[in-house]
């Protein structure tokens, strides 16, 4: 039910029995669609798009371009394991390009992702290479504008 | 010294439009839900914007040919070629208006002489009554009856009709209503017109907004084109209200006359929202489409809670509106939506805005968010409980 999930995906607090009257089903039948989502993963976890930098969290987010070079049998997989596994990384794609992997990171400060890079991930047998770049301002992530400042400037009542 | 006298009389004799008063009430409120929005909650997609931005930058800023743009009137003409397989000339047959509202006023003075009556089926867009009589026409109501879901048959025209019957005035999606015609509906319309020799100008700005189906345009109906004047525009599929831009199709002798008024009152419509208009025909059908989808939604859910609170309404199957009927509560239209805007902050427009048909009836817009829509479900459902023993 691609429908459903394109809501969900907007607004993951909405009510089963909002769903429940936007699809015309039963609240039971919402609640087992959404099960089974889950259960076949395709639903993987519920969470909020939070302005870190508006509550006062001073992170740092770092995208690091890797090489590697690939290995017998497991191509990219095991590296790429490697290095998911980490807490740190919030974000790992194989690329077509110049380079292998994109690998997202925050820290608490440079220097914390720096030394991560320096000293976790350079070091993986196989890494041929990496380059860190460190995110300024973000303005616009997963969809959502982040200081989005439209507003709803209709009249009240209108015919 | 009051100038009221000196007005003239077509002016005088009609009446400011009804929705004025909760305009004002609901203006000085800081919490209100407003349900009484008669456009879209979204903001025209960026496209659009971006692509009239663009044309400010190059300097498109002059008039355009009176008719509009040669590319937007191709576009257009384009696009009912694919859509309803309707051939319009565009350089004889396609006026571009500033909005719907201009094309509305233009067909009715092009082919009405004093005297001249249009049937206009009730509940109505507020305008239709208003651009006759200024025109120096009679409107004529046709009430059309909820039991019908609020579609309207040649046996209920038929009464109303005297040799001074000129036009039959339409607008399916109905605003206020939610109302649509099938297909087989609006066959025995095209009958009706054609034994009686009638104009059909047919109002279509919310065709885009057709649920559950797909969206019956009158001029391609068999041997309805000539007979027909269609208007369209942007406003409402593409949330492009404040933009004003519209069109109008037809034979050429319709589309000569509304240009001649057109080029003496108006001369042209904007040409930053002509430049708007092309993109949207363009690359802006699958933002629109994307809109329907979740006015589809809002539709239901708005649809499932007034019957839940046994509020009787027919499913609405157009627009962006609900039309329930009130009349259990024992209020009238009015009371109904002054008392709710006051006790619980919700602004909705009382039926009786849109024609004596209206009465019993509250015109809900679900052109808001869903929360904001399940908010107010709920403080509807509260005055109603308060009010059970009115």
């Amino acid at each position: 039910m691609k429908e459903l999930l394109e809501v969900l995906e907007h607004n993951s607090r909405i009510s089963v029995s909002e769903l429940a009257s936007m699809f015309q089903k039963s609240e039971y039948e919402i609640e087992k669609e959404i099960e089974r989502l889950e259960r076949e993963k395709i639903i993987l976890s519920y969470g909020a798009l939070i302005n870190w930098e508006r509550f006062g969290n001073d992170t740092v987010t770092a995208i690091i371009e890797i090489n590697l070079t690939p290995q017998r049998e497991v191509g990219f997989d095991a590296i790429a394991e490697r290095i998911y596994r980490f807490d740190e990384v919030k974000t790992v794609y194989l690329m077509s390009g110049n380079f292998d992997l994109l690998v997202i990171i925050e820290g608490k400060s440079l220097k914390d992702v720096a030394n991560f890079v320096a000293t976790r991930l350079s070091t993986i047998d196989g890494i041929t290479q990496t380059r860190s770049h460190f995110i300024l301002k973000p303005y616009k992530k997963d969809g959502i504008i982040i200081n989005d400042e439209e507003k709803d400037r209709r009249l009240v009542v209108s015919p | 010294m009051s100038w009221n006298d000196k007005l003239s009389n077509s002016v005088q004799s009609i009446a400011p439009s009804g929705i004025r008063k909760f305009f004002d009430i609901a203006a000085q409120m800081k919490d209100v839900i407003s349900l009484g929005v008669g456009e879209p909650d979204f903001v025209t997609p960026w496209t659009i914007r971006e692509s009239c931005v663009y044309g400010l930058e190059r300097g498109y800023t002059s008039y355009t040919a009176n008719r509009g743009m040669p590319e937007l009137r191709a576009e257009i003409a384009n696009h009912f070629k694919k859509r309803h397989n309707l051939n319009y000339d565009s350089d004889k047959e396609i006026l571009v208006t500033v909005g719907v509202s201009e094309a509305m006023d233009l067909a009715i003075r092009a082919v009405i002489n004093p005297g001249d009556e249009i049937l206009i089926p009730e509940p109505c867009y507020v305008s239709y009554q208003a651009c006759t009589i200024l025109a120096g026409g009679v409107p004529v109501a046709v009430p059309a009856k909820i039991e019908n879901e609020f579609r309207i048959t040649p046996e209920e025209l038929e009464p109303y009709l005297t040799p001074k019957t000129k036009v039959l005035l339409i607008g399916y999606p109905n605003n206020p209503t939610g109302a649509i015609m099938e297909r087989d509906d609006l066959l025995k319309i095209a009958d009706f017109a054609e034994k009686h020799d009638l104009i059909v100008i047919s109002d279509e700005i919310y065709g885009d907004l057709t649920y559950n189906g797909v969206h019956e345009c009158f001029a391609a109906l068999p041997n309805m084109k000539d007979r027909t004047i269609l208007l369209n525009g942007f406003s409402k599929a593409y949330a492009m209200t404040g933009w004003r831009i519209g069109y109008a199709l037809g034979n050429s002798d319709f589309i000569g006359a509304m240009t001649k008024i057109h080029q003496y009152t108006m001369l042209c419509a904007p040409i930053t929202a002509q430049m708007g208009a092309i993109e949207a025909l363009r690359r802006g059908e699958k933002y629109m489409k994307k809109m329907v989808a979740e006015y589809d939604r809002r539709r239901k859910l708005i649809y499932d809670g007034f019957k839940q609170m046994g509020l009787d309404s027919f499913e609405p199957r157009g627009a962006f509106y609900i039309f329930p009927n009130i009349t259990s509560t024992g209020f009238t239209s009015e009371e109904f939506a002054e008392k709710l805007i006051m006790a619980e902050h919700v602004a909705l427009v009382p039926g009786t805005a849109f024609g004596k048909s209206g009465t019993g009836h509250v015109r809900c817009s679900y052109a808001t968010s869903i929360e904001k829509i399940s908010e107010a479900l709920n403080r509807i459902q509260h005055f109603l409980t308060k009010n059970k023993n009115h």
